[in-house]
């Protein structure tokens, strides 16, 4: 049943009329490039994706007047549950690589997608990704425009695994990487940190707690846009995903050869996700987003960027934390809420919980 | 989270750091035991901001790492073995033995999970009747309860495929180690709250007396690690040595006296190697005998599994706060978390790791730029 707003399938009320007959899982017969896996194509993906264009090796895209330079970013996803509060594997990969392609000051103009799923998904499970990943692709206005299905015997993989690679436009002029951080710049994070995090870790087996936090999954290249067209000298954007607003902040200091100083009190973090990480033995400034950016602006600029933040649904909670420091190349330090410094390191690997 | 906001208050605090100053005419050294209060008062630059008359000695008080390097070992040798699920606290995957580590163990094949409640073991043995579960049980008498909980259900329950391998260590008789070393420095002790908040403060009095040092009851977050100190320092000042209690809001006297039940229905006390330190006398638990059934020790045979300590470090000395942890040569250069040679530098509550983490810019420049 399809939606007559969106287009999209329904596939929660979805049963299978005449194609993808036989059965309602995954066989790997869906990979083996045949009648079947054109079936799922043609009944699945298309529909979910709003995809409706002649089926070629590869798609073709126009590229807008007055651009010099492609951003192109790939990124899989891996992410367990599948389906967490706020979100899914399928929304994540969409946003998570269209937040790739705007951290270069790039306008996404188009997704490619890869599936890996393993034999036995029910294809209800897939029919639920696929639309979310259609729908988020849709709110965003980048169209995935080409994609990929391989299935993997039962045991060799985690469900569904997603791979999304996007390209996109730089207005000329704009010149955003992370050597670019100078003394004096101000750092801003875009709003709340360490939901994302929080919310896929409360449903992770063996941990589930409850917490109303939800990912903050969400594409964020019409802030970017926003903050561009006030300072297109901005000179850092980065989404913190994974190791947090810490790990972006110690990459930069190192790729930039700078110090950087925050505040601790001044960083937002949401009650319960402090609730979360205190119990977990947790830093929230380690944990995950998947809908926020950490922009390095000249400080004359950080006024206006600001503003334009907060014109944005997804910066409304956009703050200064910190400045960009000549001193201690290389190394972040953060100011306590007592008055101390600290020294602020990159997360090892996975964090792992303390025990008491 | 109102608890978070109110225990941390830069004004409150502030009165604190101040009443200290003034109090404070002499100086003194003062050990926080547990790990816990380790890691906060690095964190949030307690120890800076005191007056220079007061020094902060950071004790053992990490249950990762005291666990000594012959019973890491026994744990990958049990963890590798194609028959087991290994289940152990997320902290302990990184803790070097001789030559790898548990996530070493994973990497090669080894079924290594990390469980958030020893419960959770029991559950996996359950759903895996084929399978032997085995938990790796350490820590002081905080997480001793719920890991005596484990065998009890496993006894009740009939099961037969779940074992544990304990290395429980005790806080008292570490303090009396320490207080009756005769290198020792220490003052006085801030006990480690969340140890008391299960057995109570009634071992801590005869403690006192014993050595003649002030001992308070202290908890975690910033304030409480200051009020302890404060209430220390006064103590010292006045030339007392009293068992104080400035975590009341948690501990009582009598303590969790189901939990002091059920520990001593499953555990007895016995000698104990610390890692770093050596033996020290009654300052362990171990399975009592009609648990030999779910003690992973016996079932897999690894009794004879030792290891000698690494010659370079000397988380010993820093672990009886006898040197800091970026006086070790090994500091930033042969030792960082990504290559730790002692289990001080491994956990986030390790003396060595907290100033690895969060004081670089206070050591030399060599050791800073070393990791």
């Amino acid at each position: 049943m399809a939606d007559p707003s969106t287009g999209a399938p329904d596939f929660d009320g979805w049963s299978c009329p005449l194609p993808l007959r036989h059965t309602e899982r995954i066989v790997m017969g869906h990979g083996g490039g045949g009648r079947m896996s054109g079936e799922l194509i043609e009944h699945l993906f298309r529909p979910a994706f709003g995809a409706s264009g002649e089926l070629h090796d590869a798609a073709t895209v126009p590229i807008p007047v007055g651009s010099s330079r492609l951003a192109f970013s790939t990124d899989s996803y891996v992410v367990r549950p599948l389906f967490f509060p706020g979100g899914c594997i399928g929304d994540l990969a969409v946003h998570g690589t269209i937040n790739d392609v705007a951290m270069s000051g790039a306008r996404p103009i188009g997704l490619s997608c890869g599936f890996i799923i393993e034999e036995g998904t029910e294809l209800s499970v897939l029919g639920r990704i696929a639309e979310a990943m259609g729908a988020a692709a849709r709110a965003a206005g980048v169209p995935l425009v080409t994609g990929d299905t391989k299935v993997v015997d039962a045991g060799s993989g985690d469900g569904v695994y997603v791979n999304t690679a996007g390209i996109g436009v730089i207005p000329d002029g704009v010149d955003i990487r992370p050597t670019r951080a100078t003394p004096g710049d101000a750092i801003i994070v875009s709003g709340p940190i360490g939901e994302h995090g929080v919310a896929v870790m409360s449903q992770r087996d063996g941990l589930e707690f409850g917490t109303e936090i939800r990912s903050d999954t969400a594409a964020l290249h019409e802030m970017v846009a926003a903050i561009v067209a006030v300072c297109p000298d901005v000179h850092v954007l980065r989404d913190p995903t994974r190791g947090g607003v810490t790990a972006t902040l110690c990459e930069i200091a190192t790729a930039a050869g700078v110090g950087i100083e925050y505040e601790e009190d001044r960083v937002p973090v949401p009650d319960a996700v402090a609730a979360a990480c205190s119990f977990l033995g947790l830093d929230p400034m380690h944990i995950a987003n998947e809908g926020k950016l950490v922009a390095i602006v000249p400080e004359a600029a950080a006024d206006d960027v600001l503003a334009a933040m907060h014109a944005d649904p997804h910066g409304a909670g956009a703050t200064v934390i910190g400045r960009v420091v000549a001193d201690h190349p290389g190394v972040v330090t953060a100011r306590t809420r007592l008055g101390a410094r600290r020294v602020v390191d990159l997360p090892l690997g996975e964090q792992l919980p303390r025990i008491c | 989270m109102k608890y978070l906001d109110e225990f941390n208050d830069p004004d409150l605090a502030k009165r604190l750091f101040d009443e200290i100053a003034t109090t404070a005419t002499q100086p003194w050294a003062i050990m926080e035991v547990c790990g816990g209060q380790t890691h906060s008062i690095i964190r949030n630059g307690i120890d800076q901001l005191l007056p220079d008359s007061i020094e902060l000695i950071h004790g053992p008080g990490c249950p990762v790492c005291v666990t000594p390097l012959g019973m890491i070992d026994k744990a990958l040798a049990i963890a590798a073995r194609p028959d087991v699920i290994f289940c152990s606290f997320g902290d302990m995957l990184r803790v070097p033995g001789s030559h790898q580590d548990l996530f070493g163990v994973k990497s090669m094949g080894g079924d290594v999970r990390v469980v958030y409640s020893p419960l959770d073991a029991v559950k996996i043995a359950e759903e895996h009747p084929d399978r032997e579960v085995v938990f790796f049980a350490i820590g002081f008498e905080t997480t001793a309860p719920p890991n005596a909980m484990t065998v009890h259900l496993a006894r009740e329950r009939g099961l037969t495929n779940f074992s544990i391998l304990v290395s429980h260590v005790l806080v008292p008789p570490a303090i009396a180690a320490i207080a009756s070393s005769p290198t020792s420095r220490v003052d006085g002790f801030l006990a480690a709250g969340h140890v008391c908040s299960v057995m109570g403060t009634r071992e801590y009095g005869p403690l006192v007396e014993q050595f003649g040092m002030p001992i308070v009851v202290t908890g975690f977050e910033p304030l409480d690690v200051l009020e302890g100190i404060r209430r220390t320092v006064a103590q010292l000042e006045a030339g007392e040595a009293r068992l104080e209690n400035a975590y009341a809001r948690v501990v009582s006297d009598e303590g969790n006296v189901a939990a002091q039940q059920m520990l001593s229905t499953v555990f007895e006390v016995c000698d104990r190697q610390w890692r770093g330190i050596g033996e020290i006398p009654a300052s362990g638990w171990r399975l009592r005998p009609e648990f030999d059934a779910w003690n992973a020790e016996l079932k897999f045979d690894v009794a004879d599994v030792d290891a000698p300590e690494s010659a370079l470090c000397r988380a010993g000395e820093v672990l009886q706060g006898l040197i800091k942890p970026h006086e070790c040569e090994a500091f930033g250069d042969e030792c960082t978390p990504r290559t730790p040679l002692g289990a001080t530098m491994v956990s986030g509550e390790g003396a060595c790791a907290a100033y690895y983490q969060y004081r670089r810019l206070d050591v030399p420049v060599e050791v800073a730029t070393g990791g």
